[in-house]
């Protein structure tokens, strides 16, 4: 267990009734790593993503997260906001869930709630207009703006966010759970229904992410060609269960990865072909 | 000619009230997706809250009437603000889990609570108060009939207006209107992204009770009295404007509300002012029957 962990799961277990959707799982992921989340359909992957960001209460285990200064919080004691707002974790879904009648520019100001309610004094300044909130709405709305033009939307910033084409879409939920400024960002599927240009334009804006924000990435993905391009680390589920853990080299070579994904040993094709 | 512009003035008014109330109606709507009938009470709480402290007021030898006036909106706001948070966290906050009916079953009985509560503590009888604002314009007359614009018109209007300008200032451009408007889309991806969806849902509650108190006023200083079953035709008829304009709509609430004033007004004036609210309530049905989702309302999406 190094010290450079900013997120340690140790010992999860996630049950419904009498379904067993994680099975004492236990992995890290490294400050400003890209660390993939890999398996088959129904391996459980969703699952982790809502037990780190309190939508479900695990059965057992620990799910600890390590600010840079060392201190930490334990997420499955947190819930609801305060997964944001103390633990700075954010995440997007597999369906784009943004806030369809709101502007591009105005979901992106929503995102820096935490910033903005400090500055306005808890509503009661704002109210008041004073100097102070005025130059924090100034910095926020800047803030959006150098967002919407690093993800080439500048120009329809005042557009409704649903009737963005899907690409946009999914770029734009990635920078709005950025506008949190969060320690790490939990991205469930980001390039699902992009087609090839788009999803290497996403690897790029990931790494971008992980280089210049000082943001740790947590990732479930199936699309292989981002999985093995961009991810420092890949662990990989099935039925609820880590069955391997390492470098994406290691991973690509590893016959239990093989076969859980095909369900023979053929690896080969899968490399070729990608998994997706 | 005359007799219409008298009317449609009285209609205007009329209507700001109703408007006012609805708004408070269609913003509940819109965050927690239930009808608030306890909304009515509310404003018939910030009408008492209003009388009492007037008569306060004066019995502590206030007489500059435009201070008084300042005081009163301003305690009524506060006090009726009060009462709409709480109605918000006693009745509806533990059964937002609940199945659909529950918050609106609480919400009658609230409804109940607080006109009962009001008949306890102020009594049953109509409470008067001499009218503050006095006097008026005569805008045109002729044959006899005179086109008057009183003074207490033009300050619930003007009030309506600039009340309506800060709300919308505030839903639109503010850090709260954006929250709110997040919660409606979205609430639990607005809690993921640092809202606190609780505490935006009570400033809802708390902004519309305000505006209620609002109303509250206008209609004691225009009719100039209140009593502690007004919350409830009142209630029905903004709620009724708040589905007539579209609800979950703003501009929709204020434009139901002056329909809802205007066609009472017109049908007292022209056919018979026994049936007002049997016409007002049948233009409701007409409307609701060719645009389902009233006159601004967007069609419903379901949400996932």
């Amino acid at each position: 267990m190094s010290g450079n962990d900013i997120l340690a799961v140790e010992h999860l277990s996630m049950r419904f009734g009498g379904i067993v959707a994680v099975n004492d799982l236990s992995f890290t992921a490294q400050r400003n790593r890209i660390t993939a989340l890999i398996g088959p359909n129904g391996a459980g992957k969703t699952t982790v993503f809502n037990c780190i960001t309190g939508f479900y209460k695990p059965t057992e285990g620990s799910i600890r997260l390590t600010r840079e200064d060392g201190g930490f919080r334990q997420l499955e004691r947190l819930n609801d906001f305060r997964i944001s707002k103390l633990a700075k974790v954010a995440r997007t879904f597999q369906n784009i869930r943004l806030f369809p009648g709101m502007t591009a520019l105005e979901n992106l100001m929503v995102a820096q709630h935490n910033v903005l309610m400090r500055a306005s004094g808890f509503t009661l300044l704002g109210l008041l207009g004073l100097p102070t909130w005025r130059a924090a709405e100034r910095d926020a709305i800047e803030r959006a703006r150098s967002w919407l033009d690093r993800i080439g939307l500048l120009d329809r910033a005042d557009d409704a966010a649903g009737n963005l084409p899907y690409g946009d879409q999914r770029r734009l939920e990635i920078a709005r759970a950025m506008c949190t400024e969060p320690a790490l960002l939990c991205l469930d599927e980001p390039a699902a229904g992009l087609n090839a240009r788009e999803s290497a334009a996403l690897n790029e804006l990931l790494l971008a992410i992980r280089d210049d924000y000082d943001t740790s990435i947590l990732l479930i993905e199936h699309d292989m060609s981002v999985v093995m391009e961009i991810s420092d680390h890949i662990v990989v589920l099935d039925y609820g269960v880590k069955i391997a853990d390492g470098a994406p080299r290691a991973i690509r070579d590893d016959p239990k990865v093989i076969a859980a994904y095909l369900g023979t040993g053929d690896g080969e094709e899968i490399v070729a072909e990608g998994v997706s | 000619m005359d007799y219409f512009a008298q009317q449609l003035i009285n209609g205007l008014v009329l209507g700001s009230i109703y408007g006012l109330i609805a708004i408070g109606y269609t913003m509940v709507y819109g965050i927690v997706g239930m009808i608030n009938f306890a909304h009515g009470d509310i404003f018939m709480i910030g009408g008492f809250i209003a009388l009492i402290t007037f008569l306060i007021l004066v019995s502590m030898g206030l007489t500059a009437v435009p201070l008084i006036l300042l005081v009163v909106l301003l305690v009524s706001m506060a006090v009726t603000a009060v009462y709409g948070w709480a109605v918000e966290l006693i009745a509806y906050r533990p059964l937002r889990q609940s199945f659909r009916l529950a918050p609106m079953l609480s919400a009658i009985g609230m409804s109940f609570v607080l006109s009962n509560f009001s008949q306890v503590t102020q009594g049953a009888q109509v409470k008067p108060i001499p009218p503050l604002i006095t006097g008026g314009h005569t805008l045109h007359e002729s044959a006899g009939f005179a086109v008057r614009l009183s003074n207490v018109q033009i300050v619930v209007v003007v009030t309506t207006v600039v009340l309506l300008a800060i709300f919308t200032w505030l839903v639109s451009r503010t850090r709260l209107g954006r929250d709110m408007r997040a919660c409606e889309q979205d609430q639990t991806m607005a809690a993921l992204l640092g809202v606190d969806v609780n505490r935006t849902i009570s400033m809802t509650f708390v902004i519309g009770a305000a505006l209620a108190a609002v109303a509250g006023i206008m209609y004691l200083l225009y009719y100039g009295l209140v009593d502690f079953y007004m919350g409830f035709v009142a209630g029905i008829k903004a709620f009724t404007a708040a589905v007539l304009g579209g609800i979950g709509s703003l501009p929709g609430a204020m434009l139901g509300g002056l329909a809802i004033g205007l066609i009472e007004t017109f049908w007292s004036a022209y056919f018979s002012i026994e049936y007002k609210d049997v016409a007002a309530f049948s233009i409701l049905i007409v409307v609701l029957i060719f645009m389902p989702t009233g006159l601004l309302g967007r069609p419903e999406v379901e949400k996932v």
